[in-house]
């Protein structure tokens, strides 16, 4: 039974994790060249929301706002988004090891990407992002379509996207090493494992917007998350509408994940990690687990973004390969610590 | 009225599994699912339960098509107990229980004390208020089993539905379930493979061979040696009066 105490102590966790998010943003902003602190941070946030002068320099302020604000903030938009997708791909098709890629989303985006930057796909009209962003779309009603001609249940969806992705794979490794140069297909390999440089506030606005929409769709849909627990002839004895709410939780993932790649490449593991994470902290009903999930995730991307751009500094490491180094080890503690009586 | 169906049917492709089965559940009564491996009755009870569409036929609630009731309407009448019923999730045995009250709550409204009282009565009625705090996956099968019916019990329902109940359990726990389910004040229909568990425990029996009903009526109308012979094609002795009044059924080895 949840008395008022351990109510109270919830409130307390969750102020305290959004204090923590808002500290991490503030402090991985002040971390590199510049010389920053955290008080000159907030400063030239409340300086550029009318709050008064906050006498720092007109480059030092373009760092941070220009710069390093929005690149943090992606991160944690980027970790939030990619830590809710996964949780829900992992309750939806009953897997503890699916992510949000899982569906074909992120080799569709670099294949789209690939067509638009190698081969020059869509004229100079259509950016990476938008190439990305539309491969992984078409990835995604791939493997939907296929899905749903092989019946529609959970292990069916996961091998339809597992052809889609090795599919898509082929076809971005095929274009890359038939028609690019070193150049080129360093700066792809680069896109593909996930870089948050060159954020700027449009990204930040475009995936806070969408990530924001599809947390408050999962959020709602909470209820019939928990009601698959059992699986689906069990969710459906429970009231819930699978095959609709199967359909739109994917394809609201789906949008979210190929927002976030779109804007900054497919940054592997926060996904499939970090959702075990914050189970361990909160348990597996979702009304609280989706909040505390996309929390863990903003607060683990934004240090892990300042990890990358900084231990080589000037030389910047993807951050896809900075998570997995820094995943594996956290998950396989998790792992450990889950483990149960045989 | 409770659940009856007309002419029910479902097939896959070619294959008819339930076959035009018309059938009326007593309220307030237990009714006995019976049929070797493969007659149907799993099938039939998820029509009954509304998890499947007949391909043919009807089944009513109250009078009422099923199929054009709310899911969610229905999940607060009618609740399941399914026969492997797993997870991959550490969930303690509160949670499992907890799912029962989703049909019963609003969206975004957190769990209030009607839900509260529901889960604590649930566990109390399956004797497993002692155990609402342990993980799941420690539970014995005849443990999991008590937890699911406490589920099914939070959902508050009028008719409760249960495939194979007492499988993999020992004796003394398959009688201590099917007396706690007769308990209950609910309509049910069980899914049973043991002939005598279903004489003792159940008001009428519905015996389903190739997905139609060969036989329907009291235990001792319908447990005969002629009917054991047919459907089961083994050899029987069937006392008609036994303990209880029910009748007794001891198999014999050779054909029938």
């Amino acid at each position: 039974m949840i008395t008022e105490a351990v109510r109270g102590a919830r409130w307390a966790l969750w102020a305290a994790g959004l204090a923590t998010l808002v500290l991490s943003v503030a402090v991985a902003i002040t971390i590199g060249p510049a010389d920053l602190s955290v008080r000159d941070v907030f400063g030239v946030v409340g300086q550029h929301l009318g709050l008064g002068d906050a006498g720092v320099s007109r480059i030092r302020d373009g760092i941070v706002w220009e710069l390093r604000l929005p690149r943090t903030l992606l991160a944690a938009v980027c970790g939030a988004g990619l830590a809710i997708c996964g949780a829900i791909m992992q309750s939806l098709l009953r897997n503890p090891l699916a992510d949000p890629f899982v569906l074909g989303i992120s080799s569709g985006a670099s294949t789209g990407a690939v067509l638009v930057v190698i081969l020059g796909v869509g004229g100079g009209i259509l950016t990476l992002s938008t190439g990305a962003f539309i491969g992984a779309v078409v990835a995604f009603a791939l493997v939907l379509l296929l899905a749903a001609g092989a019946g529609g249940t959970p292990d069916r969806v996961v091998l339809a996207g597992v052809a889609a992705t090795q599919l898509f794979s082929a076809l971005t490794s095929f274009i890359v090493t038939s028609s690019a140069d070193a150049e080129q297909t360093r700066g792809v390999l680069f896109w593909l494992l996930g870089s948050l440089s060159g954020a700027g506030w449009a990204d930040v606005v475009t995936c806070g917007t969408v990530c924001v929409v599809g947390l408050v769709v999962c959020i709602t849909l909470a209820p019939a998350l928990d009601a698959f627990a059992f699986g689906e002839d069990a969710a459906a004895s429970l009231g819930i509408s699978v095959r609709w709410v199967r359909l739109l939780l994917l394809v609201v993932t789906a949008l979210i994940t190929a927002t976030l790649v779109s804007a900054a490449g497919a940054i592997g593991f926060v996904g499939l990690v970090l959702p075990h994470a914050a189970r361990a902290v909160v348990g597996p009903g979702h009304r609280l687990l989706l909040p505390a999930t996309a929390l863990i995730g903003a607060i683990f991307l934004v240090w892990v973004d300042t990890v990358a751009r900084t231990v080589f500094s000037p030389q910047e490491l993807p951050v896809g390969v900075v998570t997995a180094l820094v995943g594996v080890p956290a998950f396989a503690v998790i792992l450990y610590r889950r483990r149960r009586p045989v | 009225m409770s659940l009856s169906t007309r002419d029910v049917s479902w097939r896959i492709g070619a294959r008819t599994i339930v076959d035009a089965v018309t059938l009326d559940v007593t309220p307030g009564s237990t009714l006995g699912l019976l049929g070797p491996n493969g007659s149907g009755k799993s099938s039939l009870l998820r029509l009954l339960a509304g998890v499947r569409k007949p391909s043919g036929g009807q089944v009513l609630l109250d009078g009422d098509d099923l199929g054009r009731l709310r899911r969610r309407d229905v999940a607060r009448r009618i609740a399941v107990v399914e026969q492997h019923a797993q997870t991959e999730l550490d969930l303690v045995v509160s949670d499992v229980v907890r799912l029962g009250r989703i049909p019963h709550r609003a969206t975004w409204s957190p769990e209030d004390d009607a839900d509260r009282a529901a889960v604590a009565q649930a566990l109390a009625r399956v004797d497993l208020t002692d155990l609402a705090g342990r993980s799941w996956h420690t539970l014995s099968g005849g443990e999991r089993q008590r937890v699911h019916i406490a589920r099914a019990l939070a959902q508050e329902p009028t008719e409760l539905l249960l495939d194979e109940p007492t499988n993999h359990l020992d004796v003394h726990h398959q009688l201590d379930l099917l007396s706690l389910v007769r308990r209950l004040p609910v309509t049910s229909v069980i899914a049973l493979h043991d002939l005598n568990l279903a004489a003792m425990f159940c008001d009428r029996l519905v015996v389903l061979r190739g997905g139609c009903v060969v036989a329907a009526g009291t235990p001792s109308e319908v447990l005969t040696p002629e009917l054991i012979a047919e459907v089961y094609r083994v050899r029987a002795v069937v006392t008609p009066d036994g303990p209880d009044g029910v009748p007794s059924v001891r198999f014999l080895p050779g054909p029938p």
